[in-house]
């Protein structure tokens, strides 16, 4: 069990590191000044819950184990984040599309987890939900503006949904430790899939070309896709060249 | 009323530091001024993320990528500020924008240095960002109105930005060698750089006798940059470091560092485009812009559909 806990708490700081690591390249780069901003804040709320579940997986894990050791001295088959944290940027519809997915995840998950009885995990998703609310409803309405905007952004968006559908089904595939900590995604499937259909249609991007389609898997147990590993490489530079150092 | 009655009235209420205010009657010297000097100042901001950001995906803790995250951040939300009080000037964001990548508005030089190392980070912060509120500080006095409550605003993040960056070092300098010599190396080389920006030498600055008679400036680039010396060269020795100037020394005479010749040459190459990254600086922003163009047309789009649609409902 505690193992389990360890397992589960580092599969929810990874996937919100990763996505932190991802989303960060758009500072400075984002298409209007105001949404550079708000792209950033939610990095930084991602970067936050990351540090709190590093913090809490590092005191189980004793010895030396710090939220810096976690982040960045694992190597890239024990990182256990979903796979859709790691898809590339790609434009910023992709992006925003990504993170739509993804927090309507994490508010379903975290809802939940406000109840488990582990109470540090409870707390953390109680702090965090307020900011994945923030994050639900401002990726949505770019959804949207998006979806429905011009025929260009809407292709774009029609792309990106192929692009990223088939990263959605592992999200709600149980892991051994999702399973053993009793956090079983599956039954969060249906609040989360009713509300982003919800969305899209709003968004006039049509959801039933994409339903029957292969699912990508193993994130979760560490298998992840080439693109992690350069992640890695830039995330931990310092780490893995200055060893030992304070920062 | 003939003309040079505004003019007197407008020279008054300066002298009695009454603010400017958007729709008050000013010279159009005046104006053309203040939109060159806060929509330059407004693309420094801006311009200036880039350096940094370029160490956020490598930040060596957790912790100092959040710092570095909403370091940037806050200059973005500086850009914000300084666009909206340029724009009650009557210029807008957009045409200010197309100004700086035409290469017709200008931004602060020192950000055509590159950040090499993650002890720049801490540089910047400290000298860059120290050398900046020598000059905003200034300018939450000036004339203007909007430009002076934007840097009342922007000064108090600033000075925080100044102490993380001394923080930064602080650490670097008492960490391993190597931490200590990539501290040394940074301040090497953004020592200079942070000297030139506040600009030529009084006896050379075209600009300046109409700016402080306005009262837009204050206080003249050698005060500043004096002060400057003078602040930095106290701090520096808190890190145990050294300032890469063999001329600087106390003059109790003065009472105030002494200091050596700025390389002038230098100063000018890099803002006629000639420094290490103004290329790349430059490209980055209008790559950024381009981008976003489909972005930015399906908002609009989107926003208009909406007009309609309620409009019908
Ligand atoms: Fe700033
Ligand atoms: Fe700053």
């Amino acid at each position: 069990m505690r193992n389990s806990i360890i397992d589960y708490t580092l599969y929810l700081a990874d996937s919100a590191l990763i996505l932190g690591q991802r989303n960060g390249d758009w500072c400075g780069h984002g298409p209007i000044l105001e949404q550079d901003i708000a792209i950033t804040n939610i990095t930084l709320d991602l970067i936050g819950q990351a540090r709190s579940f590093y913090q809490y997986a590092a005191s189980l894990i004793g010895g030396d184990s710090t939220e810096d050791s976690l982040a960045y001295l694992r190597g890239e088959r024990e990182f256990k984040n979903c796979l859709l944290a790691e898809r590339p940027n790609g434009d910023w519809g992709q992006t925003i599309l990504r993170q739509f997915l993804f927090s309507n995840f994490q508010r379903e998950l975290y809802t939940v987890l406000t109840q488990h009885t582990d109470q540090t995990l409870a707390a953390i998703a109680e702090k965090s939900l307020k900011e994945v609310n923030y994050h639900c409803r401002w990726s949505s309405e770019w959804v949207v503006r998006l979806g429905d905007g011009t025929d260009e952004s809407h292709l774009k968006m029609k792309t990106a949904l192929e692009n990223l559908w088939p990263y959605t089904g592992e999200l709600f595939k149980g892991a051994d430790y999702e399973i053993a900590v009793g956090m079983d995604p599956s039954s969060l499937h249906t609040p989360w899939f009713n509300q982003v259909e919800k969305v899209l249609q709003e968004a006039t991007l049509p959801i039933s070309s994409t339903e029957h389609i292969f699912m990508h898997t193993g994130g979760k147990q560490g298998v992840h896709s080439e693109q992690l590993g350069f992640l890695l490489t830039e995330l931990q530079y310092m780490q893995r060249a200055y060893p030992g150092s304070n920062w | 009323m003939p003309t040079y009655d505004l003019e007197k009235l407008f020279q008054e209420r300066i002298d009695q530091e009454i603010k400017i205010e958007p729709k008050d009657w000013m010279p159009d010297a005046y104006r053309k001024t203040n939109l060159r000097q806060i929509s330059q100042h407004a693309h420094s901001e801006i311009v200036g993320m880039l350096p940094e950001g370029n160490w956020i995906s490598r930040a060596p803790s957790l912790k100092r990528k959040a710092i570095l995250l909403a370091k940037v951040q806050d200059e973005a939300g500086h850009g914000l500020y300084l666009y909206s009080a340029a724009e009650t000037l009557g210029q807008s964001r957009e045409q200010m924008i197309n100004d700086l990548h035409s290469g017709k508005a200008k931004y602060s030089s020192i950000f055509n240095y590159p950040t090499l190392t993650w002890a720049d980070i801490g540089a910047i912060g400290w000298l860059v960002d120290g050398a900046a509120i020598m000059n905003q500080v200034m300018l939450t006095r000036t004339s203007y109105g909007p430009y002076a409550r934007a840097m009342v605003r922007i000064c108090k993040e600033e000075s925080f930005h100044q102490r993380q960056g001394f923080e930064t070092l602080l650490v670097l300098s008492k960490g391993t060698p190597a931490q200590r010599a990539m501290c040394q190396d940074a301040i090497n080389r953004w020592w200079w750089p942070a000297l030139m920006m506040f600009g030529p030498r009084d006896s050379e600055s075209s600009n300046s006798d109409l700016s402080m008679k306005w009262k837009i400036k204050r206080k003249s680039n050698d005060e500043l940059r004096q002060q400057f010396v003078d602040m930095i060269a106290e701090q520096v020795k808190l890190l145990g470091m050294q300032l890469p100037d063999p001329a600087l020394k106390w003059n109790a005479a003065r009472n105030h560092y002494d200091f050596g010749d700025i390389n002038w040459e230098e100063f000018w190459q890099v803002v006629k485009g000639n420094g290490p990254c103004n290329k790349e600086r430059l490209e980055a922003r209008k790559k950024a812009w381009e981008e976003g163009q489909w972005v930015r047309e399906a908002a609009a789009a989107y926003a208009a559909k909406n007009k309609t649609r309620n409009k019908a409902a």
